[in-house]
């Protein structure tokens, strides 16, 4: 199965993992769950609507990301996992 | 009941009313303890517990100045364990992850009730857990004295680490491998507990200056080693790297320098955190500039201070703790470096040092819309810290700054309301962030002087604001409604209530 991985478990950075998948799933760790799972969650789907995908397998570790971090992980995860041969 | 903050105050306690309630109140003194006609010897720590009658039910005072190089809590924490006492309460001045011993005893009973002014690591995590049966009193380094001085806060044994006894049972900081400097929070226990036992690792001929005097001690007790050096002091303690924290810092000095606190005769204190050190070290700078000299610096000491002692830019240094090497070694040298007591570095009752200070830099963990200052819980409620000298300071000092940056981690720093108060935002002037420098409306002289400024002055609430556009808006927090801990206040008043965590 193809994976794609980007980012880190520093502060303020998030390490997303991403596989093939038949279904959408989206797992959402964070240290500020609590204040945003809600927000994490959004800034993910909206990036996969971007991308045009609908299936996939998403996990987010989150250590105080902002969106934009998110969202770049994101789309790098997604890139190294389809260049991934 | 509510307290004048609106928060909640558990049955059996005071409501805050006010930093200031203090003044129409009396100080309360219980006698000082007896004096012992020369001190007794201990074979062991279970011999200490056999002949001072150590039992289910007593209060134990200790020290932090071992920090979390400490062993001696830890020993009587294993006593306690294996004679299986309970409802044992303690009242160490701290407590710190090395301390995680105590876990164990709380889950089990043998410790019910704990009294400290800090505490950190997985006892925190353990009390708001909720595993504590009884409650966790945090005080301020002020209010600890002051409560054990009144009688509030009795202590059957005070059982404190000390680096170096002489014959007389003086007691010193300063000698022997554990050397941490000043013992000033140790002062108000050894003259009013019941009976102190000195533990020591060094027996020395005579003390020079002994910080503790030898009259009070009742037990000495050797023991190979008091605690780990490498965890009692830090090597040194350095300024940040961080540009973020470095701009906050250099603000703050100008800022400083426009409300015309940057003169003659300052006197200040400053955390030992890498912002507060730089604080301290852009100060020095434009003190060598000016060509001023400033009176004192008091509070937890650091090599940057003992510097600016040793070049003729302090006057004075007022210790109550030591932070690093450098401090424990001028303490020993220099005259002008005094170590003082907790009772004489923060009691509002006592001709205290913090009254005198112009200005104090602070950290915090959550600032409201009303200047409150949290640095007891986090953001989920979860203890980890205590106020220290945070509302002691913060009420003496002329002007009080919280330097900070405005978001760490995607949480905002600024809060409508804060999650606990520690500190009352009527204390609390001036707030320092790397997007804008927010003054307290109540201090209108101050705004008054910064109106033609150049720096970044921004309204408290657009501070929230701009918060909120970096992080987005938090989801709100709902704490449960069991009470696990209270904060007092340095006047023995309650200002707010720790919750137990889901």
């Amino acid at each position: 199965m193809k994976r794609g991985i980007a980012g880190s478990l520093e502060s303020n950075d998030a390490l997303i993992t991403v596989k093939e998948s038949d279904t959408l799933n989206i797992t959402i760790k964070s240290i500020v769950y609590d204040f945003f799972h809600e927000q994490i969650e959004k800034v993910i789907r909206d990036t996969l609507a971007e991308l045009g995908i609908k299936k996939i397998d998403v996990t987010c570790e989150d250590k105080g990301a902002l969106d934009y971090t998110i969202k770049a992980r994101l789309t790098v995860a997604i890139a190294r996992m389809t260049e991934e041969k | 009941m509510k307290n004048f903050l609106d928060r909640f105050v558990p049955e059996g306690f005071k409501p805050f009313e006010g930093s200031g309630a203090y003044k129409n109140k009396k100080r309360k003194l219980i006698k000082e303890k007896a004096t012992s006609q020369g001190f007794k010897t201990l074979k062991s720590v279970a011999d200490m517990f056999d002949k001072l009658g150590i039992s289910d039910g007593m209060t134990l005072s200790f020290h932090h100045h071992l920090r979390n190089g400490d062993f001696v809590l830890n020993m009587v924490a294993e006593e306690i364990k294996r004679r299986n006492l309970k409802n044992i309460k303690l009242a160490p001045s701290s407590i710190f992850p090395n301390n995680k011993i105590l876990v164990e005893l709380i889950e089990k009973g043998n410790v019910t009730d704990i009294y400290t002014d800090y505490v950190n690591g997985p006892v925190a995590e353990a009390i708001s857990r909720g595993k504590l049966k009884g409650m966790c009193v945090m005080h301020t380094h002020g209010g600890r004295p002051m409560a054990i001085e009144s009688g509030d806060l009795h202590i059957d044994v005070a059982i404190l680490a000390v680096p170096a006894v002489d014959k007389c049972g003086n007691g010193s900081g300063v000698e022997g491998s554990g050397a941490c400097g000043s013992l000033g929070y140790a002062e108000s226990d050894l003259k009013y507990a019941d009976k102190v036992v000195f533990v020591t690792d060094t027996l020395i001929d005579k003390a020079e200056n002994a910080q503790l005097d030898g009259k009070y001690v009742d037990y000495v007790l050797k023991v190979d080693a008091i605690g780990d050096p490498n965890g009692i002091v830090s090597g040194t303690t350095k300024i940040t790297k961080d540009p973020v924290g470095l701009k906050i810092a250099r603000n703050t000095v100008k800022l400083l320098e426009e409300i015309g606190l940057i003169k003659d005769g300052l006197s200040m204190q400053t955390g030992a955190g890498g912002t507060s050190l730089a604080v301290a070290h852009y100060v020095r700078s434009r003190m060598i500039e000016k060509g001023i000299k400033g009176s004192f610096a008091s509070g937890g000491i650091t090599g940057y201070f003992t510097d600016m002692l040793d070049e003729g830019l302090l006057n004075e240094l007022y210790d109550v703790q030591c932070f690093d090497l450098k401090a424990v070694q001028s303490i020993s040298r220099n005259k002008n470096h005094h170590a003082i007591s907790g009772s004489r570095y923060a009691n509002a009752f006592d001709d205290n040092i913090v009254d005198k200070l112009d200005f104090v830099i602070l950290g915090a963990t959550e600032i409201d819309l009303n200047f409150n200052v949290n640095v007891t819980t986090d953001s989920h409620g979860m203890l980890m810290g205590g106020s220290g000298g945070h509302s002691d300071t913060a009420h003496g000092a002329k002007v009080t700054v919280i330097t900070t940056n405005l978001v760490k981690s995607r949480l905002p720093i600024i809060k409508e309301k804060v999650t606990t108060v520690t500190t009352p935002g009527e204390d609390v002037d001036v707030v320092v962030t790397e997007r804008g420098i927010a003054i307290n409306p109540r201090r209108t002289d101050l705004l008054e002087k910064v109106k033609n400024s150049r720096l970044p002055i921004v309204t408290i609430e657009e501070l929230l604001e701009t918060a909120h556009s970096i992080t987005g808006l938090p989801d709100k927090l709902v704490l449960s409604d069991k009470p696990v801990g209270v904060v007092v206040y340095r006047d023995g008043t309650v200002i707010d209530t720790i919750y137990k965590v889901k």
